[in-house]
């Protein structure tokens, strides 16, 4: 540098010094607050968590995490790989239903939530929108539109005898000609957002519902 | 030291970033969150005041050590200390409210380059005595946040119909989608600079 009114140039040692010290410092502090935080934020992860369930299987009073894997029931453990579910129950540990975790690529990246498969009706008895990112006023609606809601309330989900996929596959059909039940109606205006909860719907369903069938008189006991 | 120009505390020192030097309306500093998270009244509320508080934090602690920083890594300084209040604010609102971080995204961290706070470390706390940076740093914040509530406030209710998340209009209002739009953000703070620029300028033209 030739700058003719050059300063007097500070020596590494004090650049050094500073710098490492403000780390230093900067780290003590966010170890500090995560010290502090921690718990009060995994206290609302669960209960974000509890409260989904608690949406999508409909008067669930208690809930039990598993972890599904190589067809077997096993109890969850961080960082295993495998889905996780949450098998609800009510007041007398009669088993209501078991939600699970889908996502499918939407408008605006992917879209994540919670569904609940009743396996008294073989049905879908509420979703629950856990992550996206959908334009704010025309994708959002897949959150809020009660009528987009009321889609599953009872949404076929039943399998072939053989167990190995589903009668019908779940499908997204155009906003008012929604005819069957294994059909959800679109919002008008939302109908690529409304599609990708129909294939996370879909996809997770033909995979995990053949492998959970032959586990639910296991899940019914946990209830016990 | 020549570099402390005035240590005068007065009102001017508070409310220079509170009307005179607002940082959004006047300065135009900060736009990316001011158009990003504005689109509730509730999110433009949590977001200037996590701008505030990191104004404030990061400004105190840089004049109270802004002498013994040299001045070649001074920028590296300040970004390691903003970052540091910036990931404190980001523990705290997740734990919180998880809906409220949801929804401010990736909002809370990108204040780390939020132009207002290098901006203010570079031109006032680094040249001033801590407690005329706070009450500096303080009506910068409760500027932003002033503008950010102008903003929040137009689009919820024209873009949602509510306010802070309370209905108001009733089910018959048809919202008008656009504003809680990114376009809308762009033509409220249109609309709120015309009516600032208004302003000052009849002002202007009375004294004269």
């Amino acid at each position: 540098m030739s700058t003719p009114m050059a300063q007097p140039r500070a020596p590494s040692t004090a650049m050094i010094l500073v710098l490492t010290g403000i780390a230093m410092l900067s780290g003590l502090l966010v170890v500090f607050t995560d010290q502090f935080t921690r718990p009060y934020i995994e206290e609302n992860q669960r209960q974000a968590i509890e409260a989904a369930v608690n949406k999508v299987i409909p008067g669930s009073v208690a809930h039990k995490q598993f972890l599904l894997a190589g067809g077997k029931l096993q109890p969850v453990v961080k960082g295993a790989k495998g889905q996780v579910i949450h098998a609800g129950y009510d007041r007398d540990g009669k088993l209501l239903g078991i939600a699970a975790e889908t996502g499918a690529q939407g408008y605006a990246g992917m879209i994540y939530l919670l569904y609940g498969y009743d396996p008294a009706c073989e049905c879908i008895r509420g979703i629950k929108v856990l992550k996206m990112a959908e334009t704010p006023g025309l994708g959002d609606k897949i959150m809020s539109d009660p009528d987009f809601q009321a889609n599953f309330k009872q949404l076929d989900a039943r399998l072939n005898p053989e167990h190995t996929a589903l009668i019908q596959p779940i499908v997204t059909v155009k906003h008012g000609s929604k005819q069957e039940a294994w059909e959800i109606d679109a919002i008008s205006g939302a109908t690529i957002s409304s599609k990708a909860v129909g294939r996370a719907l879909n996809a997770s369903a033909q995979k995990l519902l053949p492998q959970l069938l032959p586990l639910i008189p296991q899940l019914e006991e946990q209830g016990q | 030291m020549s570099r402390r120009i005035d240590n005068h505390i007065t009102w001017d020192t508070f409310s220079q970033g509170l009307w005179r030097d607002n940082p959004v309306f006047v300065m135009l500093l900060g736009m990316c969150p001011v158009l990003a998270v504005t689109n509730s009244a509730t999110n433009a509320l949590a977001m200037g005041l996590a701008t505030t508080f990191v104004l404030l934090a990061s400004g105190g602690l840089i004049s109270l050590i802004a002498r013994f920083i040299p001045r070649q890594v001074r920028i590296a300084t300040y970004i390691i200390i903003i970052a540091t209040f910036v990931t404190m604010v980001d523990y705290v609102i997740q734990a919180i409210s998880l809906d409220l971080y949801n929804a401010l995204g990736a909002f809370i961290q990108l204040i780390v380059v939020n132009c207002i706070i290098l901006g203010r470390a570079e031109a006032y706390a680094s040249r001033h005595r801590p407690l005329n940076t706070l009450v500096n740093a303080l009506g910068m914040g409760l500027g932003f946040t002033f503008a950010l509530l102008c903003l929040g406030v137009v689009r919820e209710l024209l873009g949602a119909g509510s306010l802070f998340g309370y209905d108001l209009f009733g089910p018959r209002f048809q919202p008008w989608v656009v504003m809680v739009l990114p376009a809308g953000g762009f033509l409220v703070l249109g609309a709120w600079l015309l009516l600032f620029d208004w302003l000052k300028e009849r002002r202007d033209l009375t004294r004269c």
